[in-house]
């Protein structure tokens, strides 16, 4: 196993001509909780989009594991171990909660193409699907329409699927935004376990959550890196400050960009 | 009770009720070739909708593989003297394999993209059937014979061929039924509900699309194949855009992504078109188009939709409180 999980080099992405991600060195350590923060528009949706290959990069390279990922397909890197959520709720919303954490589990069968084979071939997973909505709190939810649940238990819904992945590295985008007081910590919490066995880069814009959870933070800025290390460090430094708050008297808490 | 015991009961109601109407139909004295013709479109509907309803993929280019498939049993029955259950495979392997070539050249368009692309293909395909040879061109394909069930039942007898159109049709609607409640099926409902999703828990969303495309096809060619036994020939109008049209248009008045809708929405289309073509000659295409905007603009659910909604309400009185 590598040191860095995940490394880019000069990673660039340019939408006719508007560079939103412009030469971005990010070394994510393995089993780190690692933070991708920056003001709105600052190019970290992009640079997941750029990592799960749902964009192309302009230039630069990636490499997962030591390997180079660069070319490949958003569904290989998917199979490699780097699952990502979104930043808006993706769920499945017209199949039940428990349907959305198999669609999940099921891939690993090896069944998926098996059309002449009955749907019942799958209950061999609910037990697995229900550990996994017990540990974000939907067990009681699992045979409701996923359409019918609040914005934060999507939220929570969203990760328990990308949990199923088990994955290696997992891309966060702004988990707990839109949710309540309780439900971040929860969410948070959950984050610091899962992380236990595995790499986390998440974009977040409570400073409150990423304080208590990230060992690393990169600062993005105009889509180049700003500023990198342990939270203390990087919200002390001036310029991030004043890339936050427009201002370098201010400090660096709890808002958004 | 959980949705998917639910789903499968209701399934089996309807699958039930639908035998049976079909077993009693020539008893109330209906035309056993008009129920035969509204079976095989009813069928093609299906096979329609497997696309629509559950991949959410609106082809615009169905009827050729409806009309290959006529071709293709006109052929091996007439000209190479096949029996007729071989002929019928024949042609259920020539629209899928037809439908393999379109859907790789039409699947990684999205939404309208991949209509327009679905239509252009199709008429590409209806100019080579219209110059070829062996469609007969303008005339068609004439005088195909019914042949033989396994050399030994004859189908030239009306009532005999309608059980077999009969059972194929059921068969079908299992097949579909399986399919769409299969592992397979969950991972097209994903990709419906949410591609980008799907994409990113690791499947090749592509490859999925392209196996519901040739599913599709071939249950398409199925249809054909029945219809152009049942009347004994096939001709350029099966495989014309219009034909593409009309079976949307079944889809969606009988209820796109309800198993049943499209059979209602065929037997509704078939049954207005042969009741009106007499009486209003050509207007019929203007009363479709009506009936076409009026459910696009009302009844989004189409007829099975929207009863399923009112039955779904009066399931669940108002809880308190919620
Ligand atoms: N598909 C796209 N086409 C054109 N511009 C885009 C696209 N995606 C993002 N951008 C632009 O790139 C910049 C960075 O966006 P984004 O990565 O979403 O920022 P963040 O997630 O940091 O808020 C923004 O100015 C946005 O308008
Ligand atoms: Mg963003």
């Amino acid at each position: 196993m590598s040191e860095f999980i995940l490394e880019t080099r000069g990673l660039t992405r340019a939408f006719k001509g508007f560079v939103a991600v412009s030469g971005v060195d990010l070394r994510v350590r393995t089993g780190h909780i690692h933070a991708l923060i920056g003001p709105n528009g600052a190019g970290k949706t992009t640079v997941f989009n750029l990592l799960t290959k749902f964009l192309i990069p302009t230039d630069g390279q990636i490499l997962f594991d030591g390997i180079d990922i660069t070319a490949e397909h958003p569904a290989q890197v998917a199979r490699r171990g780097v699952v990502r959520s979104f930043q808006i709720s993706a769920v499945f919303p017209h199949l039940s909660v428990r349907d959305n954490v198999r669609i999940g589990l099921q891939r690993k069968l090896g069944t998926s193409f098996q059309f002449w084979r009955s749907a019942r071939s799958l209950d061999r997973l609910n037990e697995e699907a229900d550990g996994l909505l017990e540990a974000v709190g939907l067990r009681a939810q699992a045979e409701e329409l996923t359409v019918n649940l609040p914005y934060g238990s999507k939220r929570a819904l969203e990760l328990a699927t990308t949990l199923a992945l088990d994955p290696r590295l997992m891309l966060l985008d702004e988990p707990t935004q839109g949710m309540g007081r309780e439900d971040v910590s929860r969410v948070t919490e959950l984050i610091r376990k899962v992380a236990a066995d595995r790499t986390v880069l998440m974009v977040e814009h409570n400073m409150n959550v990423v304080a208590g959870l990230c060992d690393v933070i990169t600062v993005l800025q105009r889509g180049q890196v700003l500023a990198e290390g342990p939270y203390d460090r990087v919200a002390a430094d001036p310029r991030v400050v004043e890339a936050y708050m427009g201002s370098s008297d201010a400090v660096l808490e709890g808002h958004h960009g | 009770m959980s949705e998917p015991r639910a789903a499968n009961r209701d399934f089996a109601i309807g699958f039930v009720v639908v035998a049976l109407a079909g077993v009693l139909a020539p008893a109330i004295g209906l035309y056993p070739v008009f129920v035969m013709k509204a079976l095989c479109f009813a069928l093609f509907a299906c096979a329609f909708n497997l696309l629509l309803g559950y991949a959410g993929l609106l082809s615009f280019g169905h009827a050729v593989f409806f009309a290959s498939a006529g071709y293709a049993l006109g052929q091996s029955l007439k000209v190479w003297g096949w029996p007729t259950e071989l002929g019928i495979l024949f042609a259920v392997a020539a629209s899928a394999a037809l439908g393999a070539l379109l859907g790789m050249l039409a699947i990684r368009r999205q939404g309208i993209y991949f209509a327009m692309v679905t239509l252009a293909l199709a008429q590409m395909v209806y100019f080579f059937f219209l110059e070829t040879k062996f469609t007969g061109g303008e005339d068609g394909l004439q005088g195909i014979p019914r042949g033989k069930l396994l050399g030994v039942v004859g189908l030239e007898n009306d009532t005999v061929l309608y059980y077999f159109i009969l059972a194929v049709f059921l068969a079908a609607l299992l097949l579909i039924y399986r399919i769409v409640t299969s592992p397979f099926g969950q991972v097209l409902k994903a990709i419906r509900e949410n591609e980008a999703r799907a994409l990113s828990l690791g499947y090749d969303i592509e490859r999925y699309k392209l196996l519901a495309f040739i599913l599709s096809a071939g249950l398409t060619g199925l249809a054909g194949a029945c219809k152009a036994l049942v009347v004994g020939f096939e001709t350029l109008t099966d495989a014309a855009w219009q034909m593409s049209g009309e079976v949307v248009l079944m889809t969606l008045i009988g209820g796109v992504g309800t198993l049943f809708g499209p059979v209602i929405g065929a037997f509704a289309i078939v049954g207005l078109q042969d009741q009106l073509a007499d009486r209003v000659g050509s207007w019929v295409q203007v009363i479709l188009g009506v009936m076409f905007v009026v459910c696009v603009l009302g009844f989004r659910r189409g007829i099975v939709g929207e009863l399923g909604a009112w039955l779904e309400r009066r399931r669940q009185p108002r809880r308190p409180g919620s």
